[in-house]
């Protein structure tokens, strides 16, 4: 009887996210971003480091230069350089560092004990990623507006939404991929540093690509970091959300996630890269 | 309830016929055959690079065997679904706390991922950390985040359980206090697969042992009777009282009796009742005190010393 009662107990405690796919979605996203906002580090790499460089850069570089045959200040080329910035470190270097310690101390394996689907682990990291960029997204769109007196009409925002939004899952894909390539945690800032510091200023994120040779062009051309700021640089300095849009570059960035998926597909490991025997 | 994979009390919880794994340049695990019954705690001893955790991880089903067949549950853990894995709990051998949360958000994520899971509170409770619930799990002692990682496996109310080294690295207060816990979870009629290099701990906790060296189990059996312990002579030990020479000892025993330095004499003894019978009546009789008497069998250690290091010499020999 009591063993009956206790099992009827157990029955009606049962969470509402179990076994419903969205609903456990629901449940392991709000983990995610519970953990990613009390983390100082990411915090920092997120938010702030991101609206310092834009204070600093608008501050002492002032000028013009063109972004599709546009002139425009160079604080608005900062603006909209910066925020790709920001969405490939709050998606693509956030998920490396993340990823790469969660394998080796051993809790990517604990949770894979568990009957939660992989698919939606991972979901709920991608959409922690695409709300972080979503909130840096607005969040440096205030400043440009507050500070720099910067406005977009609301095609543009729209299509920088999209863009932008498409960024974060695209970064997100290539950090659970670049991931699967990373033996320690220790590893992984630098290999952060490596893989994002050259493309800084080969993407037209802190030099405007005008000022690069053909070659160099070329160059930052192969790598997705260059599309996203190519899209969020026309969103810029056009109005409505259809002319705001750069399909090439959107169509580019997806490739990218694409086959950023896939190698993650085949590459990615749940055990620590120490496993013993 | 009733689900087709149901292990009833008669069939073993995880049963394995000739397994075996290799990996690009060595067996690891070469040919082991083992089967754990509902309800037991069954402890799976070896040294470092036995082969040990490959076995586990095959278990668990984050290896697949190279050869030989796996069940547990009902099931091959390798092709086996989610709702397989919610019947079972790990406590692997490193892992860190889940990172920016409370002992009791830890329990509470984790309870997300099961159909039925325990309440979060009461499985606090079982592994004395309700006081801590509230405290960040990464701001935990070694002990109390070992004992959360007990509570993490048993949150989805498993069957069975994997223990992987469950206390390595403890101190002898955290290590006894595990142990009341694993003890504990006998009590809740779950099924636990414990892998330990410390022979107390088996000792203490397990029905049953399995011993694996270079890949292979080279005893199985219980605490007390794993590698013929049961069988080998024990040592009786104890002292005279000064200016008493031993050959004034019974016949049969002054024969068998050996003379420790320091005084102190030593005999070997496979029928130990008789031979003690023997000798407190002699002592009796001549109203002798028998300082120290001791009376010590072979330690489980002891077996477990000679069995591994055996194996593993004729191993590297080979």
């Amino acid at each position: 009887m009591p063993l009956i009662l206790k099992s009827l107990q157990r029955a009606r405690r049962q969470p509402a996210a179990s076994r419903r796919p969205l609903a456990l979605l629901a449940h392991q996203t709000r983990y995610e971003l519970l953990t990613a906002r009390r983390n100082p580090r990411a915090r920092f790499l997120t938010f702030v480091f991101p609206v310092l460089l834009l204070v600093i850069f608008a501050g002492v570089f002032h000028g013009t230069t063109t972004v599709d045959g546009t002139h425009v200040k160079l604080s608005r080329y900062f603006v909209f350089g910066i925020l790709t910035m920001a969405i490939v470190l709050a998606s693509y270097a956030n998920l490396v560092v993340a990823i790469a310690t969660l394998r080796e101390t051993g809790v990517l394996k604990r949770r894979r004990a568990t009957p939660i689907a992989p698919a939606i682990l991972i979901g709920a990291q991608a959409i922690s990623a695409v709300v972080t960029v979503a909130i840096m997204t607005t969040i440096m769109l205030v400043i440009a507006k507050l500070l720099y007196g910067i406005g977009l009409a609301p095609g543009a925002i729209a299509a920088t939404a999209c863009t932008a939004t498409l960024g974060g899952l695209v970064f997100a894909a290539i950090g659970y991929a670049v991931s699967g390539l990373i033996g320690s945690p220790e590893a992984a800032q630098p290999i952060v540093q490596l893989t994002t510091m050259p493309l800084w200023f080969l993407s037209g994120v802190l030099i405007s690509t005008q000022n690069l040779s053909g070659a160099l062009r070329r160059i930052g051309e192969i790598f997705p970091v260059e599309h996203l700021a190519a899209g969020l640089h026309l969103a810029s300095v056009r109005t409505t959300f259809a002319s705001s849009i750069s399909v090439a570059d959107l169509v580019v960035l997806a490739a990218w996630g694409a086959a950023a998926t896939v190698f993650a597909a085949l590459r990615f490991s749940w055990l620590p890269s120490t496993a013993a025997t | 309830m009733t689900n087709q994979t149901t292990v009833t009390a008669a069939e073993p919880v995880i049963s394995i016929r000739g397994l075996r794994k290799r990996y690009d340049d060595h067996e690891a695990v070469r040919g082991i055959d083992l089967e754990i019954h509902h309800g037991e705690i069954f402890a799976f001893l070896g040294p470092n690079g036995a082969g040990k955790t490959t076995t586990v991880e095959i278990l668990e089903g984050f290896r697949q065997a190279s050869d030989g067949t796996v069940t547990v549950l009902g099931q091959d853990p390798w092709r086996a679904p989610a709702s397989w894995r919610a019947r079972i709990g790990i406590v692997l051998q490193e892992s860190e706390a889940e990172p920016g949360v409370t002992a009791r958000e830890c329990l509470e994520l984790y309870a997300g991922y099961y159909p039925a899971p325990r309440d979060v509170d009461e499985t606090l409770e079982l592994v004395d950390l309700a006081g801590k619930a509230d405290q960040r799990a990464s701001a935990l002692s070694g002990g109390q985040r070992r004992r959360l990682d007990v509570a993490l496996a048993l949150i989805g109310d498993p069957e069975l359980i994997f223990l992987d080294e469950p206390t390595t690295g403890f101190d002898p207060a955290a290590r006894r206090s595990s142990w009341e816990v694993i003890a504990g979870l006998r009590d809740l009629g779950k099924t636990v697969f414990l892998t330990t290099h410390y022979m107390e701990e088996a000792e203490r906790l397990a029905d049953r042992i399995a011993v694996i060296a270079a890949g292979e189990i080279v005893a199985r059996g219980t605490p007390q009777t794993l590698g013929g312990r049961h069988q080998d002579a024990s040592q009786i030990a104890f002292s005279l009282p000064d200016g008493t020479p031993d050959t004034e000892l019974p016949t049969p025993l002054a024969a068998r009796v050996k003379q420790r330095p320091g005084g102190r004499l030593l005999l070997a003894s496979t029928r130990v009742t008789a031979d003690l019978y023997t000798l407190a009546g002699w002592a009796l009789e001549h109203d002798l005190e028998l300082d120290d008497l001791q009376v010590t069998r072979p330690t489980l250690e002891d077996v477990y010393l000679q069995l591994t290091t055996e194996t593993t010499e004729d191993h590297e020999r080979s």
